[in-house]
């Protein structure tokens, strides 16, 4: 193991390399393949971290963080366990679920799938990262707005994954959004809510058309 | 009697819930975010048999691993246990990864013994018997009305179906788990929890300490439909690391073990017989139920040990009945409570039943429910919800939609006959002279937006805005709440609050002699306290909740024919729950319920491998639950009945949504998939495309 990492490699949640898996998925392949190799005899001939603990920097929020982690410790383990950032959920901690999304460079990706040390040098961005001086963003503000929440659980990574998406795309469509989020699973059933709050978010009002009668 | 109040400003209208902005920007601290100074990781060593003799576990290599401070066997001696993933040492230590090198470093020595987790497998004379001694299968409750046999004879349509349903995992996304500190002072967890009380009784219990000498937070939880009421075997092995390393101990279940003992929906086989008149009139019934709770056998449904019974014949009338059930035991994790326990297979049979009776009758099944269903507020239901749907425009009889992908709709009818309210439910305000005020319930917020009706009725009460009332629930040392479940929250708190306001209105009217303090003359009348806040405590109050809450639901799908594949389109929900004290927050809940029993009617299911004993989807790759792209366009109406009182939703919304997406697959492919999960396989297996899979279970 070493740090930093690599450009190229790695910066690859499921969700991009799902989305890369297009039409130009072998030659991709095949570039990424050549540059692991390379990547790997520079590695080779530098020191072998580990397995005790070793310095760590993080840059987080804009701040930055200095911890002692062995090498195999998580991104999300080093937020959310060895500083007091534990906005990103931990639910599945195997690149299923979508709780702990953070933003990576503007990428969202899942913290559970990332050792810290390979996010050194890079610009993490967790939700206690989005409000500024305690005014919500838009997207914050839109899930409160439309209840796009419940429990709660889900909601950090949800907000991750549409705030990286409008960064991108200010205007998705509602497939796009389905997209964006279709590596976050929330259990209480919030979807609903959740695809009117981005729609609120980028300027579109839609109202619920829920309608209540009376009975009598 | 007290009233709930008319013309009102903020009860049934729409208060976005009041802790969004902490849950939005991760202020929201957890149970599992609690960094309680000090806190060690706790986790625990499972059996990885199914059955077996344990006859000693060596922890002297765990407790070697560096960071390692306290190992413990769950109990001493020799033991036997009885499913994969049962509880059988806990370690603590300073991070992660030691816990995980100390599990692996612990020795066990165990015996396997024979085991058996398939319902149809333990039902057999020869089959390994899960408790010593005792049948697997129970004898079974039988229940008689009429004259069946004969009542059959006199019927112009009968039909047989057997519809099954499969063992569902609760699943929340904040898995169960506790972070507790033992002092001398006494122990104080932070749980993961539906219920404070419950958690606090059962660690005392556990743990030989008095009732007082166990304080239980939940500040925030991630959800638990059911499967969080007990201090559980995680809650009670993190007491006893705290004590033995004198440290705080995290112990968060993985997803992996959430999967398999901390429960779990029982499955249900139902072998059903039902008959009608030539005018549609149900006749008569039969029903020949089993199913499993895993290892946990008896209780009924609705209970906290969960069985496999569930209410039937649901929801309608029939003169003559015969129904028997019984519960299977199998080496597998016990049931607990799952949302609206028994509703969602019995609906989902009997719907079904009732569909294929209507075929059978040439009737259309909507009008086959209206002929049957005894419930008034349902029958408003279904014709509102007919004609927001447009069922008289949709529908088609069954398999006639042409097309490769053909579309079908279906309905089915929901009761939540629990419900009600928990009458012991207290809380207090404590109202200070500058005038903020602050509600103290000891009851818990699990994400249905409990700590939203507190401020929504207390604003109304008092004529204060929702941001004026401050809001503490989730601590044991509060006055006593109820636990958050069968869908009594609401209507236990709201009455309360509703007393703890009236009085403090009465005590500032004596105390600062203002004859109306709500609203502009709040201020005034606190002011005139003085110095010493005013504590008012108050409790539920009748008149001003009900229980039985109905629902109806129609569903929209299309099914391809070539690749199995069902799509819901849409669903129309029309619910009542009394008054409505939340409209945002009741539609929430309504959302929730339809989209977990989406999972249940075409994704979910515990698959275990008969040959190993083990669950084969303990994650979320193989246990599949509905994401965004799944969820349907959702129409809800809501049928608000003021003069009821408070009812709770959480439960009803669940109920029916599985029958009536089963109904519109039938409708659509004029074939009965008759067992849940409704996947592409046994679509293509109806309509004799591809051969029936031995391994499912139908
Ligand atoms: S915790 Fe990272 S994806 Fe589930
Ligand atoms: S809000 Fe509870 S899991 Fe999404």
């Amino acid at each position: 193991m070493k740090s930093p990492e690599p450009e190229n490699f790695g910066a690859h949640s499921r969700r991009t390399f799902l989305k890369t898996l297009g039409t130009a998925a072998v030659t991709a392949a095949a570039a990424r393949a050549q540059s692991v190799a390379a990547e790997l005899e520079k590695v080779n001939a530098e020191k072998t971290l580990g397995p005790g603990a070793v310095p760590v920097t993080l840059k987080v929020n804009g701040e930055t963080l200095k911890l002692m982690l062995e090498p195999r410790v998580t991104l999300l383990d080093a937020l959310r366990n060895y500083s007091s950032l534990t906005g990103a959920k931990e639910s599945c901690d195997r690149a299923a679920c979508g709780a702990c999304t953070v933003m990576m460079d503007n990428t969202p990706i899942y913290a559970c799938q990332k050792l810290a040390i390979e996010a050194q040098g890079r610009e993490i961005t967790t939700v206690e990262g989005l409000a500024k001086n305690g005014k919500l963003t838009k997207v914050q503000q839109a899930f409160w707005d439309k209840d796009a929440l419940q429990c709660g659980y889900c909601t950090p990574g949800f907000v991750m994954s549409v705030t990286a998406l409008l960064k991108k795309n200010p205007r998705p469509t509602a497939e796009e959004v389905k997209h964006a989020c279709a590596g976050n699973l929330c259990r209480c059933g919030t979807h609903p809510h959740i695809l009117q709050a981005v729609f609120q978010a980028t300027g579109v009002n839609t109202a619920s058309k829920t309608e209540v009668m009376d009975y009598a | 009697m007290p009233s709930w109040p008319t013309n009102t400003k903020y009860i049934s209208q729409s208060t976005p819930r009041v802790d969004a902005a902490a849950k939005l920007t991760g202020r929201a601290r957890y149970s599992s975010d609690i960094q309680a100074d000090g806190w060690l990781y706790g986790m625990i060593l499972r059996s990885k048999w199914p059955a077996a003799k344990i006859s000693g576990i060596n922890l002297d290599k765990a407790l070697q691993v560096p960071g390692i401070k306290a190992a413990i066997t769950v109990r001493d001696g020799e033991r036997t246990v009885h499913f994969y993933g049962e509880e059988l040492a806990a370690v603590a230590g300073t991070t992660r990864q030691a816990c995980l090198d100390a599990l692996r470093a612990i020795e066990v020595k165990a015996q396997p013994l024979p085991f058996v987790v398939r319902e149809d497998d333990a039902k057999k004379d020869n089959a390994p018997k899960v408790w010593e001694g005792a049948a697997n299968a129970s004898p079974g409750k039988s229940r008689e009305q009429g004259t069946l046999d004969q009542a059959f004879t006199e019927c112009a349509a009968v039909i047989e179906g057997f519809y099954t349903t499969p063992v569902q995992i609760h699943n929340p996304m904040e898995t169960h788990g506790n972070t507790v500190s033992w002092t001398d002072d006494g122990v104080t967890a932070w749980s993961s929890t539906q219920g404070i009380s419950s958690v606090r009784d059962g660690l005392a219990g556990a743990l030989k300490l008095d009732h007082s000498q166990v304080r239980v937070i939940t500040d925030f939880m991630g959800g638990g439909f059911g499967a969080k009421f007990g201090a559980g075997a995680e809650g009670v092995l993190a007491a006893r690391l705290s004590r033995e390393a004198k440290a705080p101990v995290r112990l968060m279940l993985t997803r992996f073990d959430q999967a398999l003992a901390v429960g779990n929906r029982p499955s249900s086989f139902q072998k059903i017989k039902i008959g009608a008149l030539a005018d549609g009139t149900l006749h008569a019934f039969e029903m020949d139920n089993y199913g499993t709770a895993g290892i946990g056998a008896g209780g009924d449904s609705g209970g906290g040990g969960g069985g496999a019974d569930i209410p039937a014949p649901y929801i309608y009338k029939v003169p003559n009945i015969r129904v028997k059930q019984t519960h299977v035991a199998v080496n597998a994790g016990s049931a607990r409570a799952f949302r609206a326990p028994g509703n969602p297979p019995a609906s989902y049979g009997m719907e079904s039943a009732m569909d294929d009776l209507a075929v059978k009758l040439g009737m259309d099944p909507l009008e086959l429910r209206l002929k049957n269903d005894p419930n008034e507020i349902r029958q408003r239901e279904y014709k509102t919800g007919a004609e927001k749907f447009g069922w008289k425009q949709k529908y088609q009889k069954p398999g006639s939609s042409p097309g490769i992908v053909k579309t079908g709709i279906g309905c089915a009818g929901a009761a939540w006959p629990a419900g009600g309210a928990s009458k012991s439910t207290q809380g207090e305000a404590q109202i200070n002279p500058d005038g903020s005020i602050e509600f103290r319930l000891g009851v818990q917020d699990i994400g249905t937006g409990t700590k939203t009706v507190i401020a929504v009725v207390a604003a109304e009460m008092l004529g204060l805005k929702t941001e004026q009332i401050t809001v503490k629930v989730g601590d044991t040392n509060f006055p006593p709440g109820p636990g958050s479940g069968g869908s009594t929250t609401c209507a236990s708190i709201s009455p309360t609050v509703f007393d703890i306001c009236t009085k403090a209105l009465q005590q500032l009217q004596t105390q600062a002699g203002i004859a109306d303090a709500r609203g502009e003359n709040w201020f005034a009348a606190c002011k005139k306290l003085g110095v010493s806040p005013l504590v008012v405590h108050g409790q539920w109050q009748p008149g001003l909740s009900a229980d039985h809450a109905c629902g109806v639901q129609f569903a929209e799908v299309t099914v391809d024919t070539e690749t199995g594949l069902v799509t819901v389109k849409k669903v129309v929900a029309v619910h009542d729950c009394g008054l409505i004290v939340d409209k945002l927050t009741t539609e929430s809940q309504v959302n929730g319920g339809i989209i977990m029993g989406l999972g249940y009617a075409l994704y979910e299911e515990r698959v275990m491998d008969d040959l190993s004993g083990v669950v084969l989807n303990p994650n979320f790759e193989t246990y599949k639950l509905p994401g965004l792209a799944d969820v349907p366009e959702i129409e809800i109406v809501l049928i608000n009945m003021p003069e009821r009182g408070v009812i709770g939703i959480g439960e009803p919304a669940t109920v029916a949504t599985a029958g009536a997406i089963a109904n519109a697959v039938a409708n659509a492919i004029g074939v009965r998939v008759s067992s849940l999960p409704i996947t592409p396989a046994k679509v293509l297996a109806a309509l004799g495309k591809v051969p029936p899979s031995t391994a499912s279970k139908s």
